[in-house]
């Protein structure tokens, strides 16, 4: 047997010489080479990244990657979603393993700066909530003096927390959790009674409990957590591709460019910021190294902005989170993209 | 009766009584009960206690268990048909969960069109191992053979493997078992190529890479056998050498060479679609095979006389076994990107590999030391008056001896490591209990399973490490040596 297991040693030699590239440099050009975007998700949140049973991913940030491969490669299909934890995900980045993060990851300072992350804009605006039992009479987040709050360690929900216990002069006893599932499964047997996370986080455990009529998320946020897909520092254009697809998604929700009119808008539309959005009238795409019709297709793909929400997220969905600060601007939201011109 | 008794003395008594039946307090279950249950007041209260736990773990995990559901296309749906027969409040278990999502608890996200491929890879582990594993029985050998073969295709087969490749799996696993009936030294060299063919088929690609990587091993021991005899360790030297020159220079263009003349490709798969057992039995199967033979050394290698590598060994050992294995993972999987040139593409599950070895070794090297050292000094010097050399010594007399005696504390080891493989979960690898349970549980589906999954898992992770604690009680009592 000793003998026989020596030479097992030697597979890694033969993995060793497969494939390599580059990390620096020229994201656009290498992507073309590969003919795949690689892209870093999470490895499993509900609504925004998620594999089904046959291993084809779904959710609101692995739409964001289709867009960008649609956009890029004309497919939106040839993506590589390289699941990330909390722990690796901007390694991967830096490291040149992914070619985009879009996992859910807060827009920091010491992220964009310190980590020399380049955060291309905000596709959800989040912010930290409470969950708690309808019989135990709470109604606001301030009245959860002395409660014991299930948190996950090592986020910044937990440092949220605290600062927010701090300022307002009150007590609480951590119980320290590790992923979402446990947390729930502590408040559900009555360990901690109040469990906090993000608020979309909160609205999917609460949609998934059997009794969701005896939960209420308490309506104080105590955290901006703006949530947004990154690129490395120092490739500029595809810092600028991967901003602009983002752009391109949410200006074609204000210009009601739906993935079903598409087509149609593209030929006859009269609105010229349409008609520059869709690449009927001047090559915006070539600026960026892409062709005219880049935005049109990363439109298609999944749909604008409020199709990829209304799909993945929004109110049809077991989760059902409403727009709320992520409407567009001229709905009272906070989605707002520049001008295309 | 006869006349004799007539004539003997009246007060011996010339029947025997029918012999009767025990008390009714000292037989059965009723004299099992009070020696067993109820000697003594400690007893007794203890099985009060001990039957307390049992009543609670019953009366709470029975019932949830009794209302399991199988087939359901949710979880909300299972919630529904619980209500429905076990009326409003019941709780019961989503096994439809594992039903629906089972292939990924096992194989991740490998291909589903290719799943024949581990299935043939893992039956073909214990064709390579039956040779090694049973030689001593030839019962048990064709039994597992048996087995493997038969279970190995039908599962294929059920997985959906494409004709062509069911017969060719057939031919090749009927011509292997044949192979070790027959020649059962000869079986052990199909052995020794069971790694190639075993990454071949679970990485895909062309098969002559796998195939010129064994013929660098081959050529450095053909340089060795021939020059061991005139220049000694230097035929070590050259040997190492003439590998390394194999591979880095005429390994990549011959194997494109050969692919070009008969091409032996298969499907690609690349490692981030490895997950569940098939990533944890591969790096399992891995670091067991390989950290046998590196503890073997190292624990030689910490019994030498030689101050330098006893030094070596020490702080290896040392150094290992005082570092925890989460801080090795998080060195291969997140430090050695910032040491590699940039674009490195260094696999990520070849570099989890190398760091569970290691790890795994160091504890391997200690319990054979226990081993080494618990064989008596005259074996030792048994050897040397037999005129053997240090290697021979150890090979021959030192090591079948201290190897026997480790074995339980080996396969500890082992068991220890395969369970140790959910930890690649740190590393963003989808090991079968949390990654892969929790991505499933991130589905709108099956969001709010807690339970299930880890049953499941804990279940399948049971089966195998039972049979390895098995295997070895097996070994231990075909190995005894000494007949009391």
């Amino acid at each position: 047997m000793k003998k026989s297991v020596f030479f097992g040693s030697v597979t890694a030699v033969a993995l060793a010489a497969s494939g390599a590239l580059a990390a620096e440099g020229d994201t656009l050009k290498e992507v073309k080479a590969r003919g795949v975007l690689n892209c870093g998700v999470n490895t499993g949140l509900i609504g925004f990244a998620a594999p089904d049973a046959n291993g084809n991913w779904s959710g609101f940030d692995v739409a964001f990657c289709k867009a960008v491969a649609a956009a890029v490669l004309g497919d939106a299909t040839k993506v590589k979603y390289v699941p990330t934890t909390g722990q690796t995900r901007f390694t991967a980045l830096s490291s040149g393993e992914v070619d985009l993060l879009a996992r859910n990851s807060t827009w920091t300072f010491q992220r964009d700066t310190d980590l020399k992350l380049d955060f291309i804009g905000v596709n959800y605006y989040d912010g930290q909530g409470f969950m708690v039992r309808k019989d135990l009479g709470v109604s606001s987040a301030k009245e959860l003096n002395g409660a014991t709050i299930c948190i996950q360690t090592g986020t910044t929900t937990e440092l949220n927390l605290a600062d927010y216990f701090k300022a307002n002069n009150m007590d609480y006893q951590p119980v320290n959790i590790d992923s979402n599932a446990e947390g729930e499964q502590q408040y559900m047997a009555g360990a901690c009674d109040a469990y906090t996370t993000d608020a979309s986080g909160l609205a999917a455990t609460r949609a998934s409990f059997a009794d969701p009529e005896n939960h209420i998320i308490l309506p104080e946020i105590i955290s901006k957590e703006p949530l947004g897909p990154a690129v490395r520092h120092g490739d500029n254009n595809w810092g600028d591709i991967t901003r602009w697809t983002l752009y391109a998604l949410i200006a074609a929700e204000e210009y009601g460019v739906t993935s079903a009119n598409i087509d149609e808008l593209a030929k006859s539309s009269n609105n010229p910021e349409v008609q520059r959005l869709l690449g009927t009238t001047d090559e915006l795409g070539k600026m960026i190294g892409l062709d005219a019709e880049w935005a049109k297709r990363a439109i298609k793909a999944g749909g604008n902005y409020g199709e990829i929400f209304a799909a993945t997220i929004g109110e049809q969905t077991p989760i059902g989170l409403a727009r709320g600060l992520n409407a567009q601007w001229t709905q009272g939201g906070l989605m707002y993209a520049m001008p295309f011109r | 009766m006869s006349e004799t008794h007539s004539e003997t003395v009246a007060y011996v008594r010339e029947t025997m009584l029918p012999p009767e039946p025990p008390p009714l307090a000292e037989t059965g279950a009723i004299k099992w009960l009070r020696e067993n249950l109820f000697s003594g007041p400690l007893n007794i209260a203890l099985t009060f206690v001990g039957l307390g736990i049992v009543w609670l773990v019953v009366s709470t995990v029975g019932p949830w268990l009794s209302h399991s559901v199988w087939n359901a296309g949710s979880m909300a749906e299972c919630r529904q048909i619980i209500a429905q027969t076990w009326g409003e409040g019941a709780t019961g278990a989503c096994f439809a969960l594992i039903k629906h999502r089972w292939n990924q608890f096992l194989f991740g996200f490998y291909p589903q069109a290719l799943y024949w491929r581990p299935v043939l890879a893992f039956g073909l582990l214990f064709l390579a191992l039956a040779p090694v594993l049973f030689s001593e029985s030839t019962k048990a050998r064709r039994v597992v053979l048996g087995l493997s073969l038969a279970l190995t295709f039908v599962f294929a087969a059920l997985l959906g493997a494409p004709m062509g490749a069911l017969l060719g799996m057939a031919v090749l696993m009927l011509l292997w078992a044949a192979l070790i009936e027959t020649r059962p030294r000869w079986s052990l060299l199909a052995s020794l190529a069971y790694p190639f063919i075993a990454v071949w088929l679970l990485w895909g690609g062309s098969l002559w890479s796998e195939a010129m990587v064994l013929a660098g091993f081959c050529l450095g021991f053909v340089v060795w056998r021939l020059l061991a005899a005139r220049f000694g360790l230097l035929a070590f030297a050259l040997a190492v050498m003439a590998t390394a020159a194999w591979w880095l220079l005429l390994a990549g263009p011959l194997a494109s060479v050969l692919a070009g003349v008969l091409p032996l490709r298969l499907r690609p798969v690349s490692s981030d679609q490895f997950g569940g057992f098939v990533l944890s039995i591969t790096i399992g199967v891995a670091g067991i095979a390989l950290s046998l033979p590196l503890g073997v050394i190292l624990a030689l290698a910490r019994r030498s006389d030689l101050p330098v590598i006893k030094l070596l060994a020490v702080m290896f050992i040392e150094f290992i076994r005082g570092v925890p294995l989460i801080t090795l993972l998080f060195v291969a999987s997140l430090l050695l990107n910032y040491f590699l040139p940039p674009g490195t593409n260094f696999d990520i599950i070849l570099r989890v590999i190398i760091m569970v070895t290691l790890f795994a070794a160091a504890y391997m090297a200690e319990v054979i030391r226990g081993g080494l050292a618990a064989l008596p000094k005259g074996q030792y010097e048994a050897a040397d008056a037999l005129g053997l050399d240090y290697w021979k010594a150890q090979r021959l007399i030192v090591l079948p001896q201290a190897l026997k005696i480790s074995i339980p504390g080996i396969v500890s080891t082992f068991i220890g490591m395969f369970k140790d493989t959910t930890l690649v979960v740190f590393v963003g690898l989808f090991d079968p209990l949390k990654a892969m349970a929790d991505t499933i549980r991130a589905s709108f589906e099956w969001k709010g399973a807690y339970w299930e999954p880890y049953i499941f898992v804990g279940a399948i992770f049971f089966i195998l490490c039972f049979g390895m604690s098995r295997y070895s009680m097996y070994l231990e009592r075909r190995l005894k040596r000494d007949h009391h």
